[in-house]
């Protein structure tokens, strides 16, 4: 199996990495992959990917690829990741800028399914909980 | 004597509230208000204050995720203008509504055509806002304007043994524009749990998210959180823990059967609002603790310290 990856200006600069450095305002060829993002992240553990290698993904123009991972909606914006990042990107802002990506793509992509959860479920849910995770998770 | 705002009269004070303490969280209201009447503050509610937001927008085109938060700023310039010996400034004790009310008051005070905007928004409202009111947390106007050491004197029964870890989760001390303390090892908590009498204890979590919202659809993701902060707490033989956010606080406690499940041996520990520990500690009665709405009942380890 051919595993060589070419990185190549063309996707580094391509329109994918352009867009989410506009919508997170955050420079995303600044990383150099140091990973402390990742090992200071609590929500890592039940990430199918880890925010150093989402910003590497970015970098790469692998729309498709970090569209479709769990881990973007895994974070929950602690900013503990921001506080810690050497080069000063800030990473929640550019997993926000991820979900707007997925939740802006033409039809209704929400990841929170509320009506889903049983009648019990939603009631002892403060409402707290509830605004913030529709703020954060659905268009 | 800071305490007063001249002779005899109570200092006056804007309080905003926010969802939850008005649902789920009475607990976190009546112990606020209550433990700040025997500080002699007089706290008043907003007149319409309306939803903080919840969450901060992290995206660069976000003027109108302020609207909500910054019209509370107008709230606060309207009760400013009618009631004499009040400040242009108010009090939330929800650390949530403190991060997003916060971030967004900094941000238009940063950046004056979104300010402009903003008010072109809210062209319906008498007052416009001009990035002149402060946002204070309950734990900083308590440090900065009662002062500890002033608030130790109103305790009438010290919480003499009580081991209390202090969690303060993400949204007080981050991003450090918002934080009123030591970003990666904050200590007012302790000091406030200290002038209580109480006994901080140190653990390794205190700074720890404690996975927030996504409680909504994935409980067993906070189920180990829960177990892992909680768990360390109980490693450092606390009592119980306090908190400053009802998310936190519903996490923590409410989430705990699901720890124990994932975990068997899981120990389950009270979860408690500062505010409750110190209208405890000021002498006030069940009406202010409201300790029936805690899902780990906190009366065992009180009882067992002589507190109940």
């Amino acid at each position: 199996m051919d595993t060589t990856l070419r990185i190549t200006s063309a996707h580094a600069g391509s329109s994918f990495t352009a867009r989410i450095e506009k919508i997170s305002g955050q420079k995303l060829l600044a990383c150099y992959q140091c990973g402390k993002c990742s090992a200071g992240c609590p929500m890592a553990a039940h990430m199918d990917v880890l925010p150093n290698r989402m910003i590497r993904m970015a970098q790469l123009g692998m729309q498709q690829q970090l569209l479709e991972t769990k881990a973007i909606w895994m974070c929950v914006s602690c900013l503990t990741c921001n506080s810690r990042c050497p080069k000063g990107i800030k990473i929640a802002e550019v997993i926000e800028a991820l979900r707007k990506a997925a939740l802006g793509g033409g039809e209704r992509n929400d990841n929170l399914k509320i009506m889903e959860l049983t009648p019990e479920a939603r009631s002892v849910l403060p409402p707290i909980a509830t605004i913030s995770a529709m703020r954060k998770l659905t268009s | 004597m800071p305490l007063m705002g001249n002779e005899n009269k109570p200092m006056k004070l804007a309080y905003y509230p926010g969802c939850t303490l008005k649902n789920q969280a009475t607990n976190f209201d009546v112990s606020t208000v209550s433990s700040m009447a025997k500080l002699d503050v007089e706290v008043e509610e907003l007149d319409r204050w309306n939803c903080c937001g919840t969450v901060h927008a992290l995206d660069s085109d976000n003027v109108m995720n302020r609207v909500a938060p910054i019209t509370n700023m107008i709230r606060v310039k309207e009760m400013q203008a009618k009631t004499e010996g009040m400040a242009g400034e108010f009090m939330t004790s929800c650390a949530m509504c403190y991060n997003t009310l916060k971030r967004a008051n900094i941000d238009v005070q940063q950046r004056a055509d979104a300010l402009e905007t903003i008010n072109e928004l809210l062209y319906l409202e008498k007052t416009k806002y001009q990035g002149d009111v402060e946002v204070l947390h309950l734990l900083e106007y308590l440090r900065d304007r009662v002062g500890f050491d002033n608030l130790a004197k109103k305790v009438t029964r010290p919480l003499k043994g009580l081991r209390v870890a202090c969690y303060y989760g993400c949204l007080l001390m981050r991003p450090k524009e918002v934080a009123f303390d030591d970003a990666e090892n904050p200590t007012i908590m302790e000091n406030l749990i200290r002038a209580l009498g109480a006994t901080p204890v140190e653990f390794s979590h205190k700074m720890e998210c404690c996975g927030a919202y996504q409680t909504v659809d994935k409980p067993d993701v906070i189920a180990d959180r829960t177990d892992r902060i909680m768990g360390s707490a109980s490693e450092e033989r606390a009592d119980l823990v306090v908190v400053s956010c009802p998310l936190c606080a519903f996490n923590l406690d409410y989430r705990q059967d699901d720890a124990k499940r994932l975990n068997p041996d899981f120990n389950n520990m009270p979860v408690l609002y500062f505010t409750q520990l110190m209208a405890l500690a000021f002498g006030c009665d069940e009406a202010a603790l409201r300790f029936d709405l805690q899902h780990i009942d906190p009366l065992p380890v009180l009882k067992a310290r002589g507190l109940d």
